[in-house]
């Protein structure tokens, strides 16, 4: 019986204590004690299920736990107060009128306020994204750790110390008004797009795919933009992370090395991911109005995405595209993926043109794709030599092994006169 | 992972009777709150098996037959995939909709991945 119980807390925590932790929040202010008062209500729910049985309605009987916790701890806190305040001959606070006002609210506003808080913009990226997985989508911290291929002790201190730079900082559950509303959705989906991207290329290590924060992130994605209807940068994330993940499938050979993107068998990519993400491109469209630099994205990756095969690739759409994207979000990344892109579309030499000034950039002297790239360009071009070189530069700087490993195969490629 | 929760016929949805404003609207609440927990990936409901068809295959010759078919509670009224972390997980979800939507039996299947099979270039 223990174990049976035990089993459906533990499924009923990833289930529901989220939106627990997001009422508990909007309800006593602050996230330590909200996430405190959750655990307590999931304890007391293991007591007490272990004895009786669960109730058919478990969601409920934890909503409602929780709330009575919550309402108990501000009387607590509340008769402190009132003490003190006794004595400083002051009015007594009239606590119910104020819960009842809060406790009903509207569960979307519960989650966005979760959302925007454990992402908040004092916070560093990592400890954003280790609070906003362990919080709203309801990870342990052993399953952070797997994760992010970190000792739990480091997860478990990182989202310690994140919870008391917002205890110091006086963050309390807000919903931004319409000023600040999108910086703070940007930080947001900064969290999420790193969070999948932490999946979708594991930047140390063996493991080239780590499935189960790509799964997070889609789902926070999810989330957000049924939480912000009709926001065409939360609809582009989505999109975007969407068909990047519809590829996983045929993202690695047998052997387990990677496959590049144009050699991928288009067949293996999950069909649902592609409709869904390209529905969310539509609705982009459709929505009109100034497109962002995820929408941008999300534009590229559906253009690859319709391509029945690599050849049916509409390289100048992208590389159209592209050249939007390096106008109002310019970076050296992009202007690497513009420079791979108009290759495709206009050849080597064109490409090469845009990419060979950003090896001069020191910034991108660490980064092992730009190598890899004009290595690729090069030898398109028929200059092996100079190819082998960048090969061998891109196969040093990769933390990836098998990265590496694909980067030492070209170089070799390319001493022996045929690159490809 | 990928599961697929179908719910069953009911005699009543069979007869094409529709779920009263009531259940409509605790339903529609339920799948509010599923978008909002990010792991709905996909869902539908069908139409009594009056307006449906079935083919059959014997010999390798098929034969279709038009509805309704008499094994009402056989029947799936519905489907939706979600994208959870675990079993248990997912019949949590399909739990409260089975409360929901009327039906006798709702069934948790886990789709199968890419990863689950055995792909020719792995079986040398």
């Amino acid at each position: 019986m223990g174990t049976e119980v035990d089993r459906r807390v533990a499924a009923l925590w990833r289930v529901e204590s989220p939106r627990v932790t997001a009422r508990l929040a909007r309800l006593v202010g602050d996230l330590d004690t909200a996430e405190e008062l959750a655990q307590d209500a999931f304890v007391a729910a293991l007591e007490r299920w272990r004895r009786d049985g669960i109730p058919d309605n478990p969601a409920a009987w934890l909503t409602k736990t929780a709330r009575d916790l919550a309402v108990d701890r501000l009387r607590r806190r509340d008769t402190g107060r009132a003490k003190y305040q006794v004595v400083a001959a002051s009015t007594p606070l009239t606590v119910e009128h104020d819960l009842d006002e809060v406790v009903d609210g509207a569960l979307a506003d519960d989650l966005l306020g979760l959302v925007f808080m454990s992402c908040h913009p004092i916070l560093s990226a990592d400890a954003r994204s280790a609070l906003t997985l362990k919080l709203v989508c309801g990870l342990r911290t052993e399953d952070l750790a797997r994760a992010f291929l970190a000792p739990e002790a480091t997860i478990a201190q990182r989202i310690v110390r994140a919870k008391r730079t917002l205890a110091a900082a006086n963050v309390r559950f807000e919903l931004p008004g319409p000023k600040e509303r999108p910086a703070r959705l940007d930080a947001v989906r900064e969290v999420i797009y790193l969070v999948f991207n932490e999946g979708h290329t594991a930047t140390t290590g063996d493991n080239w795919i780590t499935p189960e924060l790509c799964a997070e992130a889609l789902r926070l994605g999810r989330m957000l933009a049924t939480l912000t209807p009709g926001d065409t940068e939360t609809l582009g994330l989505l999109a975007l992370m969407e068909i990047q993940a519809s590829r996983l499938p045929a993202r690695l050979a047998a052997d387990g090395s990677p496959v590049l993107l144009m050699d991928q068998d288009r067949s293996r990519w999950d069909q649902l991911l592609v409709r869904s993400g390209l529905t969310h491109v539509e609705q982009v469209d459709a929505l009109g109005g100034t497109v962002g630099p995820y929408a941008l994205q999300a534009a590229i990756a559906a253009c690859h995405a319709r391509a029945r095969v690599a050849e049916d690739t509409d390289w100048e759409r992208i590389t159209a595209l592209y050249d939007g994207l390096a106008q109002i979000s310019p970076s050296p990344v992009v202007e690497l993926n513009r420079g791979v892109a108009t290759a495709q579309a206009f050849g080597p030499e064109a490409g090469l043109e845009i990419v060979r000034p950003l090896l001069e950039r020191a910034d991108l002297r660490g980064y092992h794709l730009l190598p890899a790239v004009v290595g690729d360009l090069l030898c398109r071009n028929g200059s092996h030599e100079e190819a082998r070189e960048h090969f061998l530069r891109s196969a040093a700087l990769t933390k990836n092994t098998r990265e590496r490993a694909t980067m030492q195969d070209r170089a070799a490629q390319c001493a022996s006169g045929h690159g490809a | 992972m990928r599961y697929m929760v179908m719910h069953y016929q009911t005699q009543a949805m069979e007869d094409g009777i529709p779920p009263t404003a009531q259940e409509q609207a605790a339903i529609g609440e339920y799948m509010k709150e599923a978008a909002m927990s990010g792991v709905l990936l996909s869902g539908e409901g069908v139409a009594s098996s009056a307006k449906g068809a079935r083919i059959e295959v014997q010999d390798g010759a098929t034969r279709v037959i038009d509805g309704p078919f008499a094994e009402a509670k056989e029947l799936i009224a519905g489907f939706a995939i979600l994208d959870v972390g675990s079993l248990d997980e997912a019949i949590e979800h399909a739990r409260r909709f089975a409360l929901l939507v009327g039906s006798d039996r709702v069934d948790v299947r886990k789709v199968i991945e890419v990863e689950d099979l055995v792909l020719p270039e792995q079986q040398r």
